[in-house]
């Protein structure tokens, strides 16, 4: 362990989450690395009332995706990813960058190769009512007013700085 | 401040702060690698925490506590009495670096003069200890994602209550990371201070029965703004002004004022600003560096004003730089809270002018002085470049373990001829520079594609 490893384990301020990059939200509204999945939500391209729940197990890449309302996906057939799931694969790179995403599922992406392409699974419904039900308590943090009251615990988050 | 209060601030370091940090690193060690794995020099270090205790009202149950703790028994209350006891000491730290920053910036401060609250708490606090005693036992080095997930419920039932959310806010910051980092293999490096700092924090707050602000006094008078600063993690945002408060009577008073907005993990940069505009008259004057007139506004006995949109009306501008100069030298300072004292909410204004400056290092009369120029916020102009560029800098001092650095709010820079000024809260209500406006119009406004998403699927 050099001399800046120990500043940082001994920095009550140490970075440990990289900067996010921002993405654009429209096409994919909410992407997360939970319960064992990638998982998120993919507004639909025609009907603006219409959402899809997509997911991509760790480990085994099993695929799924449906409507909010458990409709399978008809895009989604055999082993080849929907473009849902292609959106869904392309804004978690973009938000968490691939080192992240390849650990978390465990799959080994060549370099110049793409995530969507180093997956190897089928397709294997997951359950979207959890994930949908998840999406809404993400946007529920935008319905929760502003408070004034003290949070010094705040000091211990300085953000992860500016991407340059 | 000058070259020789940063002299006597850099030269004399207070005795046994590095000292009582080692004691901390004990603990943290415990928490690194679990309390399942305590072994003898892991008891060792405790046995040194309790010992440092001896002679104050914490000794006896830290004792007992240790002694509890090495034989291979854990409890909640044996946690929580350890939890405090790392608090203490780095609440004496604190002490002992705000005093010696006060003697050197020649600083005046009020004393500390309200009662402590014994109120204990029940309810979701209860199942918080059970989940942070669950780390302590594991260790960050054992962790899974199983163990992190536990968190979210947590947080749910946490938010649904107003008085949890200062605990919800940091359960889902710590959460996060742990989330981004497990599992964490044998050759990993892991944050032990800042994860134990979180886990300590979260075990007394969970504790604690209500986070009232405490008695406060009613205020009227002026309020001129110094500098913000923004502090975020993937769900929260809080916009923390320091600022003079000038009464009609007394003293000029060091104070800051801030808001905390929820968010989510996409929503940063610039944008969090949007989240905020129920505070209109706060975000105009620091866009346009204007000062705020208040009216009967509660300050708490730490110095800090609870915002009230409708206590306050737009002064007139008033540069930060001038106040810096004119009223930041006689201020008096605000006590700390008991329970808050700890290094990192050190954070003491100050102005430095005349200086070199090099990278994250600038020379002051001779003096090195470390700046934080790699953690400033997105929301506003300050960037590297600028400060290279800057001739007088306010910002905050503050202490990182290892020494004492400044954390830039606002710079004066020399572009051609003439001396433009930046403050971190240039674009409160919104973007100044077209190349960021640009890049915003771009990447879409994340705040309104959300809303519109929860407009749309939240109330069915």
């Amino acid at each position: 362990m050099d001399s800046s490893d120990e500043a940082w384990r001994l920095d009550p301020l140490a970075r440990v989450l990289p900067a996010v990059r921002p993405r654009k939200l429209a096409k994919v509204p909410f992407v997360e690395l939970a319960e064992g999945r990638l998982q998120g939500v993919v507004s639909s391209g025609s009907d603006i009332e219409r959402v899809y729940v997509s997911s991509i197990t760790a480990g085994s890449h099993g695929l799924s995706c449906s409507t909010n309302n458990n409709r399978p996906c008809g895009g989604l057939n055999g082993g080849s990813l929907c473009k849902h799931l292609q959106s869904l694969a392309e804004e978690a790179v973009q938000q968490y960058g691939l080192d992240r995403v390849a650990r978390y599922l465990k799959v080994e992406v060549p370099e110049g190769s793409s995530l969507a392409a180093a997956l190897s699974g089928s397709r294997d419904p997951a359950p979207a009512a959890a994930v949908f039900s998840r999406f809404l308590r993400h946007l529920a943090y935008l319905e929760a007013p502003a408070s004034t009251a003290a949070e010094p615990e705040m000091q211990w988050f300085r953000g992860a700085g500016a991407v340059v | 401040m000058r070259g020789a209060q940063l002299a006597a601030l850099l030269e004399q370091a207070p005795a046994g702060v590095p000292e009582a940090l080692d004691l901390v690193s004990g603990f943290d060690d415990l928490l690194e690698h679990g309390l399942a794995r305590i072994g003898q020099g892991r008891a060792g270090a405790l046995a040194a925490i309790a010992g440092a205790l001896e002679g104050t009202p914490l000794g006896s149950p830290a004792h007992e506590a240790v002694a509890k703790l090495s034989a291979g028994s854990v409890s909640r209350e044996h946690l929580v009495t350890l939890a405090g006891a790392r608090a203490a000491l780095l609440g004496a730290a604190h002490d002992a670096l705000l005093e010696h920053c006060d003697a050197a910036l020649e600083r005046t401060r009020g004393a500390w003069n309200q009662s402590p609250s014994a109120a204990v708490g029940t309810g979701p606090g209860e199942a918080v200890q059970a989940w942070l005693q669950e780390l302590a036992v594991t260790g960050w080095r054992g962790l899974d994602q199983g163990h992190v997930d536990g968190a979210d419920r947590l947080v749910e039932a946490l938010l649904a209550d107003p008085g949890g959310r200062r605990l919800a806010v940091l359960l889902d910051g710590l959460a996060a990371e742990l989330r981004a980092s497990v599992p964490i293999g044998p050759a990993a490096c892991v944050p032990t201070r800042r994860w134990a700092d979180l886990w300590s924090r979260a075990m007394l707050l969970a504790r604690q029965a209500t986070n009232g602000a405490g008695d406060t006094e009613p205020v009227t008078g002026r309020l001129l703004p110094l500098g913000v600063d923004v502090l975020e993690h993937g769900t929260a945002v809080q916009v923390l002004v320091y600022g003079v408060l000038e009464t009609p009577t007394g003293t000029p008073r060091l104070v800051r004022t801030g808001v905390t907005a929820a968010k989510t993990d996409t929503i940063s940069g610039p944008a969090v600003w949007r989240l905020l505009t129920a505070f209109p008259l706060l975000l105009t004057a620091l866009a346009q560096q204007r000062s705020l007139e208040l009216r009967d506004v509660a300050l708490t006995a730490d110095g800090r004003l609870l915002w009230d949109e409708a206590r306050a009306a737009l002064g007139e501008v008033a540069d930060p730089f001038a106040t810096a100069r004119v009223l930041l030298p006689g201020v008096l300072a605000p006590a700390a809270a008991p329970l808050d004292r700890h290094p990192v909410a050190l954070n003491e204004p100050v102005l430095v002018e005349g200086y070199k400056t090099a990278g994250g290092s600038w020379t002051v009369d001779g003096r090195n002085l470390r700046i934080e120029v790699d953690r400033l916020p997105a929301t506003g102009p300050l960037t590297p470049a600028l400060l290279k560029a800057s001739t007088a800098c306010i910002g905050v001092l503050r202490h990182d373990g290892s020494g004492w650095l400044l954390r830039p709010l606002a710079v004066q820079a020399k572009s051609k001829n003439s001396s433009t000024a930046y403050h971190g809260g240039d674009w409160a209500l919104g973007p100044t520079d077209p190349k960021v406006v640009k890049a915003e119009s771009k990447s879409g406004d994340p705040v309104a594609v959300l809303r519109e998403r929860a407009g749309r699927l939240l109330r069915r």
